[in-house]
């Protein structure tokens, strides 16, 4: 698999670490002392609870031997099909992705 | 709802008992007799058990429903083939060298119905008691692993801790003097060692079948139908089948099987590999794991060098993994073996783990009455295929888990019960 990078051009996917599914968000709330409500369970989704869907799939991908940039990565996860590839930094600024 | 024809076993292939009379007799008449071991039933509108997942679990549950819980009407609906799954693509390795308190008792269950599996089903799965020996490289590796010997040994588990003379008369072969990981030593688990893995799956269909399971084949599960907050029915491409239980058993699929029913679960699918070599004399007497990388490696009945790693490390239902994994595996091998180097890699081949997010598994009720859910095996499920059938059979059979698999708990994750033993997981956002 070859994940192109916006940086660096199309590279060999063991140069990427990946972190996951890139669609969950860290909730504002700290989990302090809330061990049920709506708290614990915005914290559940986070940590524990993903979609796992088999096609496209959003997620987190570090150039870790390259460029060091996060990326979100759009990816058929039944092909390996990459379909889409942008700079995470952009997403985290326009609010589109909250997982970092 | 419930037919009560389904007790009746129509056709009954699988009467015949397999013996060394019946191979003679067989043999006299030119292998010409040989009948199929399961029926290839039409499925019905209704039984009182659904498993959907043909995987090793989803038979054995099957099989212990009936025998173990008299349970008459049952089915077992697989999308493919049975066998077609994880079952028939893993690297066949049982053992119970378990440390967590949760895991020894159920892991130690597994391994004494395997040694009993072959009589009690009346196939032959090769159960191969060979040993399973973990390597240590360092001082720190060796007081784990006596740690983890003594837990195995408070709980009844056979171990031994090895020095590296001993382990050097077991497996001469391996490199002792690497400069960076030389081995110390190692921790036996006698009674661990190999099974054939389609016998398994195969031999539980029998089983089952011959016990009343339909066994219904090409027949996906494509909805579940919830009524009041109870599963009353699964939709199929081969017509509805009302049930008034179901139990998922869909190994990599787990996830997307629960969604039909509106569960979201702490699982993510990653594909795991595995490889052979071409055929050569015996090399490896027993199964040896790494213990300075992820690597282990056994020898088959044919002859074939079977070795196995770390999954690929990101999501995928693809079941074929990339180049640079297999670069890994071959550079653990050959630094555990050197003269792995003048072996030819005939095939390699990829399966669809459940990653759960503590790798620990889930055999459980749900929040929906009557749906009950055996998932999360990550990459040691086919060593638990007895006792996970066996305890799911008894959480279903009995509305509650059996104290075997107290801990495999759905709520874990939520209620911070988390069963600290990585069987490595998949990625929680834990930082
Ligand atoms: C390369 C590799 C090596 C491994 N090595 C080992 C090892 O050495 N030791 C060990 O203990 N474990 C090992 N494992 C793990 C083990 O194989 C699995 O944990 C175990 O087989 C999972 O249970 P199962 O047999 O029921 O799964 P499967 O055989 O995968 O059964 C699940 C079934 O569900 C079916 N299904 C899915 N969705 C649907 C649907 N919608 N409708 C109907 N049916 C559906 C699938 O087609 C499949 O047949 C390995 C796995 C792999 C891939
Ligand atoms: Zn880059």
């Amino acid at each position: 698999m070859r994940i192109p990078c916006p940086y660096c051009g199309e590279r060999g996917n063991a140069e990427y670490a990946y972190l996951g599914d890139a669609g969950v968000s860290r909730p504002q709330t700290p989990l302090g002392a809330a061990l049920e409500g709506a708290t614990l369970d915005a914290w559940m989704n986070y940590v524990y609870l993903r979609d796992n869907p088999a096609g496209a799939h959003r997620e987190l991908w570090y150039h870790a031997s390259g460029c060091r940039a996060w990326l979100i990565v759009t990816r058929n996860v039944s092909t390996h099909e990459i379909l889409n590839v942008e700079a995470a930094n952009g997403a985290i600024r326009d609010g589109r992705v909250g997982a970092l | 709802m419930v037919l009560p024809s389904s007790h009746s076993r129509a056709g009954a292939v699988a009467d015949l008992r397999y013996s060394i009379l019946s191979l003679v007799a067989q043999s006299f008449r030119g292998n010409t007799a040989w009948r199929p071991v399961w029926r290839e039933p039409e499925p019905k509108p209704a039984y009182d058990v659904v498993i959907v997942g043909g995987g090793g679990h989803g038979l054995s549950t099957a099989y212990y429903l009936a025998k173990e819980h008299g349970i008459g009407s049952i089915a077992v609906v697989e999308k493919s083939w049975i066998g077609s799954g994880n079952v028939g693509r893993n690297t066949t390795v049982i053992r119970s060298n378990y440390l967590d308190h949760a895991n020894i008792p159920f892991y130690e269950w597994s391994l004494k119905l395997w040694e009993g599996l072959e009589q009690d089903i009346n196939y032959n799965a090769m159960v191969s008691q060979r040993g399973v020996l973990m390597l240590y490289h360092s001082d720190a590796q060796r007081d784990a692993l006596a740690r983890r010997g003594n837990a195995m040994r408070l709980n009844g588990v056979d171990a031994e801790l090895l020095d590296r003379d001993a382990v050097r008369r077991l497996v001469p072969i391996l490199d002792f003097d690497n400069a960076r990981f030389p081995i110390h030593g190692g921790l036996l688990q006698p009674r661990g060692g190999t099974v054939r893995h389609d016998a398994v799956a195969w031999g539980y269909a029998r089983a089952a079948d011959s016990r009343g399971v339909d066994i219904i084949q090409n027949c996906e599960v494509t909805g579940i139908t919830v009524e009041n907050g109870r599963a009353v029915a699964v939709e199929t491409t081969r017509g509805k089948l009302h049930a008034r239980k179901i139990g998922l058993a869909c190994a990599g699929n787990s996830s997307r099987v629960a969604a039909l029913a509106g569960l979201r679960l702490p699982i993510e699918s990653h594909v795991l590999q595995a490889y052979v070599s071409e055929g050569i004399k015996p090399l490896v007497p027993n199964v040896i794991t790494f213990g300075a990388g992820h690597f282990y490696i056994s020898q088959s009945d044919k002859g074939g060098l079977i070795f196995g790693g770390d999954i690929d490390g990101y999501n995928s239902y693809a079941q074929r993994g990339s180049t640079p994994m297999i670069e890994d595996v071959m550079e653990g091998g050959v630094s555990l073996i050197p003269t792995l180097s003048r072996l030819r890699m005939l095939r390699s081949w990829g399966g669809i783990m459940d990653m759960s997010m503590d790798g620990s598994p889930i055999i459980d009720k749900t929040p929906i009455e009557g749906l009950y859910l055996n998932a999360g095996w990550c990459i040691g499920g086919f060593k638990a295929t007895p006792a996970a059938g066996w305890c799911f059979a008894h959480t279903i059979a009995r509305d509650a888990p059996h104290e075997l698999n107290a801990a495999f708990r759905l709520d874990r994750f939520a209620a911070g019960h988390l069963i600290d033993e990585r069987g490595a997981g998949a990625q929680p956002n834990l930082q």
